[in-house]
C-alpha cells in the first residue's frame, strides 16, 4: 500500500472500451487518460451516452464479458486490465467502491439494510456477524441515518430515497476503500437532498483520505465538489484540468456549449435555453475525426481527419481541439453571456 | 443527531421486524382462489393422510361376490369390478398421487432450478448448452419418454415418477433462467458485484431469494401437471401397478364398464379434477399474494 503522495493512486492511460451492441461493435470509450492521487477528487462530466459510466465500470472491472478493453488502469502501480475476476472480487468493495445512481434499485429488496451494509465487511475482513452488525450501525450513523441502531433491521422499501442513498454510501465505505467511484449519486434525488448527500460525501472523502471519481451530467455538482474535472464527449475526454481553470478558461467548444445550455435563475421570462445544435453521435458509428465536429460552430476540414490530440493550454489544462486559438478567444464571451 | 455509539454488547433487535410479506395470511385468507385452492388441496392431502391410518374397507382385498355394488350404507360409493370399496380406493389413490407429485416436482425443482441458475450466472456456452439440452428434453412428449423408460426399466411407480420428474426439468430450467436473468440485470446485483461478491454468492444471496415466489407458483402448477401425468401414465398401464390403487388405474378399470356402471369413471375423474383444480387455484392465488408490488403495502 502507501506510495508517496505524488504518485497517482489510480492511473488510467489510453483506456479504450469496445462494447458489442445489437447494432454492432461500439467504441464506447477511447483514449481516456487521467490520474488520481490519494485524497484527490476528479469529476467526470458529460451528457448521457458519452462514456462516463462505461469508464467507471471499466475501473470496477464490471463491464460485460464481451467488452474489449485496451490501454491500462493501474491501482497503486498494479495493472487492473486483464486481472482475473476472482482477483478483482478481492478489490471491489475493499479498495475500490462504487455508489450508484438509483438508490431505489441499488439495494436488494429482500435483505435488511444492516445486512447489506455489513456485507462487504463480512466478505473482505474476517469479522464476526456481531462485529459487522455493530460496524454497520456505526456506518449508518456516520452517514447521518437517524436512529441507526433501530433502523438497521429495516428493509429498503421502508427507507426514503435519500436514506437509501445514505445506506448505499455506508455500504461503499464499509471497508475503508482507497478509491470511491460515485456514478451520478444525486441524480435521482430531490435538490435539497442532493446538497446534503454531496456534503456528506465531501466530508467523508476528506475524513478518510479517499480519492473520489465523481460522475455527473450536472456542471453545478462538478463545479462545487471536485478539484479536477474531465469533460467527456463521444467516448473521449475533450477537456480536462483543475476545476477552476476549466470553468474560467473553457477551451473546447463542447464545454462552452454545455456551459451555455445550463438553466439559470434571473433570466428574463420566455428566454429560450441555448442548446447545442445536432445530436450526440452514435457510438457504433463515430466520425473519424473530432467527435464534436458535426455540432461545432468553428469546425474546419482538418477537424474531420483525425481525433485531435490534447493541447496543453496551461497548468495541466488539456483541450482536445485544433482550434483552441479561436475557441479560447471566444470563451470570454461565453462566460459573459 | 449522531449520538455516540453506545451500542456495545447488547444490540437490541427492534421488537417488530417488518417483513415484505407483512400480513401475508391476513391477505391470503381474503383471497378467494387461494382459499378455494387451499381447501381443495387440503382435502386431497387429508384423504391421503387418512388412508394411512384408516380406510372403510381394505383397498387391496378382492371380493368378487360383492362386485359392482351401487352406493349403500356399507359402501358409500359402491364397489368396483373386483368388489373393492371405491371410497377406500380413492383414499389410497390420493396417497400415490401426492407421493408422485412431490417426488417428481422435487426432481424437477432440484435439477431445473440448479441448471437454470447456472445458465443465468455463467452465460456463454454453458447457458447455451443447458438451454439446448432442455429444448431437446422438451421436444420429447412426456408420455413418449415414459413409454421409452418403461420399456427399458419396466413399468411401475418409480419409472413414472422418474419420467414425470425429468419432464418437469426443462420447464423449470426455463422459468428459473428467465426470472434469474431479470434479477441479474437489476442494479442491486451490480452493486453486489461492486462490493466484491462472486457469481455463486450473488446467485444464492440475491438471485434465488428474489425469484423464490415465481418458483413457488410454478412448483404448484407443476404439481398439478404431475398429477395429471401420473393419472395418464397409470391409465396407460405404465404408472402405478396393480394391486396398488391409483386414480389413473381406476379410470382404466372403469373404461371397459363405461356403459354398465359409468359412475366408476366419474369418481376417480372427479378426484383428479379436484386435485388439479385445487392446485391451479392455489398457484394463481400464490402468484397474486407473492407479487411484491402487492406485498409491499403496509
Amino acid at each position: 500500500m502507501g506510495g508517496s503522495a505524488n504518485t497517482p493512486l489510480i492511473e488510467v492511460r489510453d483506456l479504450g472500451v469496445r462494447l458489442n451492441t445489437s447494432r454492432g461493435p461500439a467504441q464506447a470509450v477511447r483514449g481516456v487518460s487521467f490520474a488520481l492521487k490519494r485524497g484527490e477528487t476528479l469529476g467526470l462530466v458529460g451528457e448521457s451516452g458519452c462514456g462516463k459510466s462505461v469508464t467507471a465500470l471499466a475501473l470496477m472491472g464490471l463491464l460485460p464479458e464481451s467488452a474489449v478493453i485496451s490501454g491500462s488502469i493501474r491501482l497503486d502501480g498494479s495493472e487492473l486490465v486483464g486481472l482475473s475476476d476472482a482477483n478483482y472480487c478481492k478489490l471491489r468493495g475493499n479498495r475500490i467502491s462504487m455508489i450508484f445512481q438509483e438508490p431505489m434499485t441499488a439495494l436488494n429488496p429482500m435483505h435488511t439494510i444492516g445486512r447489506q451494509v455489513a456485507e462487504p465487511l463480512r466478505r473482505h475482513t474476517n469479522c464476526s456477524a456481531a462485529q459487522a452488525r455493530k460496524e454497520a450501525i456505526a456506518l449508518l450513523d456516520r452517514v447521518g441515518l437517524p436512529d441507526a441502531a433501530k433502523r438497521v433491521d429495516a428493509y429498503p422499501h421502508q427507507f426514503s430515497g435519500g436514506q437509501r442513498q445514505r445506506a448505499t454510501i455506508a455500504m461503499a465505505l464499509a471497508c475503508q476503500p482507497d478509491v470511491l467511484i460515485a456514478d451520478e449519486p444525486t441524480t435521482a434525488l430531490d435538490v435539497t437532498i442532493q446538497g446534503q448527500i454531496l456534503d456528506l460525501m465531501a466530508d467523508l472523502v476528506a475524513e478518510r483520505g479517499m480519492s473520489m471519481l465523481l460522475i455527473s451530467h450536472d456542471l453545478g455538482v462538478i463545479a462545487e465538489n471536485v478539484q479536477r474535472m474531465a469533460v467527456m464527449y463521444g467516448g473521449t475526454v475533450v477537456e480536462n484540468g483543475a476545476t477552476d481553470a476549466v470553468f474560467t478558461r473553457m477551451g473546447h467548444p463542447y464545454t462552452q456549449g454545455l456551459f451555455r445550455a445550463r438553466p439559470r435563475l434571473g433570466v428574463r421570462k420566455g428566454t429560450r435555453l441555448k442548446t447545442i445544435a445536432g445530436t450526440v453521435p452514435e457510438l457504433a458509428d463515430l466520425p473519424s475525426g473530432c467527435t464534436f465536429a458535426d455540432r461545432c460552430a468553428i469546425v474546419e476540414d482538418r477537424c474531420r481527419v483525425v481525433l485531435p490530440a490534447a493541447v496543453d493550454v496551461g497548468a495541466g489544462h488539456g483541450v482536445r481541439c485544433l482550434r483552441t486559438d479561436i475557441s479560447m478567444a471566444e470563451a470570454a464571451g461565453v462566460l459573459g453571456a | 443527531m449522531s449520538a455516540p455509539l453506545s451500542v456495545s454488547g447488547d444490540v437490541r433487535v427492534a421488537p417488530e421486524r417488518p417483513r415484505p410479506a407483512t400480513g401475508f395470511w391476513r391477505r391470503a385468507l381474503r383471497h378467494r382462489s387461494f382459499v378455494t385452492g387451499g381447501a381443495l388441496g387440503l382435502l386431497v392431502l387429508c384423504a391421503a393422510l387418512l388412508s394411512l391410518v384408516w380406510t372403510p374397507w381394505s383397498a387391496y382385498e378382492i371380493n368378487v361376490a360383492s362386485k359392482l355394488r351401487p352406493p349403500s350404507a356399507a359402501h358409500w360409493l359402491g364397489t368396483d369390478v373386483f368388489g373393492r370399496d371405491i371410497v377406500s380406493l380413492l383414499l389410497v389413490g390420493a396417497r400415490s398421487t401426492i407421493m408422485v407429485g412431490i417426488i417428481a416436482v422435487g426432481i424437477g425443482l432440484t435439477f431445473g432450478v440448479c441448471l437454470g441458475l447456472i445458465a443465468a450466472a455463467r452465460k456463454g456456452w454453458t447457458e447455451e448448452l443447458i438451454m439446448r439440452m432442455s429444448d431437446f428434453t422438451f421436444a420429447f412428449p412426456a408420455v413418449l419418454s415414459a413409454i421409452m423408460l418403461a420399456a427399458v426399466a419396466g413399468p411401475g411407480m418409480v419409472t413414472s415418477i422418474t419420467a414425470i420428474g425429468i419432464f418437469q426439468i426443462p420447464t423449470l430450467v426455463r422459468v428459473t433462467r428467465g426470472s434469474a436473468n431479470a434479477i441479474w440485470a437489476r442494479e442491486f446485483v451490480l452493486a453486489a458485484r461492486a462490493s466484491g461478491k462472486g457469481g455463486f454468492r450473488i446467485t444464492i444471496e440475491h438471485v434465488l431469494p428474489n425469484i423464490l415466489s415465481v418458483l413457488i407458483v410454478q412448483a404448484t402448477i407443476q404439481f398439478a401437471l404431475a398429477i395429471l401425468a401420473e393419472a395418464a401414465l397409470s391409465y396407460l398401464g405404465l404408472g402405478t401397478q396393480p394391486p396398488q390403487p391409483s386414480w389413473g388405474r381406476m379410470l382404466n378399470d372403469a373404461q371397459t364398464l363405461l356403459f354398465q356402471s359409468p359412475m366408476l369413471a366419474v369418481y376417480p375423474g372427479a378426484a383428479i379434477a379436484v386435485a388439479v383444480l385445487g392446485l391451479n387455484l392455489l398457484g394463481d392465488g400464490l402468484r397474486d399474494l407473492l407479487d411484491p408490488r402487492l406485498a409491499r403495502e403496509r
